[in-house]
């Protein structure tokens, strides 16, 4: 597709078609875990809403952002992990 | 960055069916009508993915409709708090905004409802709904082993929409017992449409396990799930999966209600014919007023968008309608009413503060949720008790205390607006 937007998750490339989420695009890379919990728990999405904060990513250097809610835009930095 | 603030005549919180239906109507009046929606498309989270990729006929006129009219859309706006009278705080990517109204219309819609199970912190263990909704924006699905299971018809709907994009559905498993679904079905009969959509559902989910009076007792896996026991009261047994889709059907998005002083009674919102709350010039339309789906949700905001412009002939025209959804309404809180046996699910080592990592046997014993959150931090973590408060309630019958601003995890500099703005 032509159209395709690129993005890295954790340094590696990914392309994503228009209207792909970047916890869509984190999955599309093969992580299952974004996030570690207080204790060390590996987390993933649960809600997909925007409620439960369990998919925050860094993306383009701004910490605590909701995955679920946040459209990839071309040559966007995701960290998982953060 | 925004040092003037917004000033609209009438604005409308969420871009739901609610919302946008609210914002069509108050837009007709000719008033200046502004729609704060946190997502970056309209369409809220049941018509997710509509704008990129149209599936509903229903979806698309009312987003179009929102597109073409004089409403200004305020996207990936989240409002954070009301900082003075008829006043919002809202952040934005590019900075804190002010946003002032003269009537405002609540439409912020529900979120799924998670129990704690042991395993339930696992990824791969998601929300039906909010599963389908990420699929819609390019979730890898296809070829993934899914068991939905939980409450509502939801689990159905979101079955057919995984299979449609190449999910394999191991089993749907739906609490209720059958005699409590069966009831439900002859609700059905008052609303033709949704007998033909529920047909349509069943027939593409022919040859997969749907089971009446089932429920899921433990998610296993050690770094993502892959597999999950269900129970019937009687059996216990195990099916593999890549995915667990599970929650205990909705429950409305209050936060933004309480903080604005709007009356809650048993759970929503309370309004009155015109859709107005208790608190003055705040109206209230959807989810929060009482679960009853996107027909309900789209006559509510009709009747509060007309209400809140004074146009009453309108509003009014639409009482009775309203009055047959409202019946649906009414036969959907039936059918998702909860086994008590979903209460005992965690055990004592399950996180039942997810943010915090705050485990059953830590709350179980505390008589309130103000308790708990003082001495275990439970409720205290990112989501600000969204997910272990809903759970609470149900499971060991707390109430919900007071809503503090910032009502989002917000930024500082965001909350400084009000101390940068000249004069202020």
């Amino acid at each position: 597709m032509s159209d395709e937007i690129q993005v890295f998750v954790n340094g590696r490339a990914v392309a994503v078609a228009p209207g792909t989420v970047v916890a869509a695009a984190v999955a599309q890379a093969g992580e299952t875990a974004f996030r570690r919990s207080p204790l060390g728990l590996p987390r993933g999405p649960l809600c997909g809403m925007g409620v439960c904060m369990e998919c925050r990513v860094r993306i383009n250097g701004q910490t605590q952002c909701r995955s679920c809610q946040t459209l990839c835009e071309m040559g966007m930095k995701i960290q998982t992990h953060d | 960055m925004t040092d003037q603030p917004f000033r609209f005549e009438v604005v409308i919180i969420g871009a739901g069916p609610a919302g946008l239906a609210a914002a069509c109507a108050a837009a007709s009046s000719g008033k200046r009508v502004a729609l704060i929606e946190n997502t970056p498309w309209l369409g809220g989270q049941i018509w997710r993915g509509e704008e990129a990729h149209p599936a509903s006929p229903q979806a698309q006129k009312w987003i179009q409709d929102v597109r073409r009219s004089s409403v200004t859309v305020l996207g990936n706006t989240s409002v954070i708090a009301a900082p003075a009278e008829q006043t919002l705080l809202a952040e934005h990517p590019a900075g804190p905004r002010e946003i002032i109204w003269e009537k405002l219309i609540v439409a912020t819609g529900a979120r799924e409802l998670f129990l704690p199970f042991p395993g339930w912190v696992l990824p791969g263990v998601l929300g039906p709904g909010g599963l389908l909704g990420l699929v819609k924006n390019g979730w890898p699905i296809a070829g993934k082993k899914v068991v939905v299971a939980g409450a509502g018809p939801l689990l159905l709907a979101a079955a057919d929409g995984l299979k449609k994009r190449g999910a394999r559905i191991v089993s749907i498993a739906e609490q209720a017992p059958r005699a409590q679904v069966m009831r439900f079905g002859l609700q059905l009969m008052r609303h033709p449409a949704k007998i033909i959509q529920g047909l349509g559902i069943k027939k593409r989910l022919m040859g997969v396990p749907y089971r009446h009076g089932v429920w899921p007792i433990k998610a296993q896996g050690q770094e993502r799930v892959h597999s999950v026991e269900l129970t019937d009261g009687q059996r216990v047994w195990t099916e593999e999966c890549d995915v667990l889709a599970c929650a205990f059907h909705l429950v409305p998005n209050l936060e933004l209600p309480r903080l604005f002083g709007c009356r809650v009674s048993e759970d929503f919102v309370v309004v009155d014919e015109w859709q107005s709350t208790t608190a003055e010039n705040i109206y209230c339309a959807g989810e929060p007023t009482g679960i009853g789906g996107a027909d309900s949700a789209l006559i509510e905001g009709r009747i509060a968008g007309y209400a809140a412009t004074g146009q009453s002939e309108p509003a009014r025209a639409l009482f009775a309608e309203r009055r047959s959804w409202h019946q649906f309404r009414a036969g959907l809180a039936a059918l998702v009413k909860l086994r008590p046996e979903l209460k005992n699910l965690a055990v004592g080592e399950t996180p039942f503060c997810r943010c915090e990592d705050v485990t059953f046997e830590r709350v179980k014993h505390f008589s309130g949720w103000r308790e708990a959150k003082l001495l275990t931090r439970c409720g205290m973590g990112a989501c600000q008790g969204r997910t272990c408060g809903a759970a609470s309630q149900f499971v060991l019958g707390w109430g919900v205390e007071s809503v503090r601003p910032p009502v989002m995890p917000a930024r500082i500099s965001s909350l400084l607006i009000k101390n940068n703005r000249p004069g202020s």
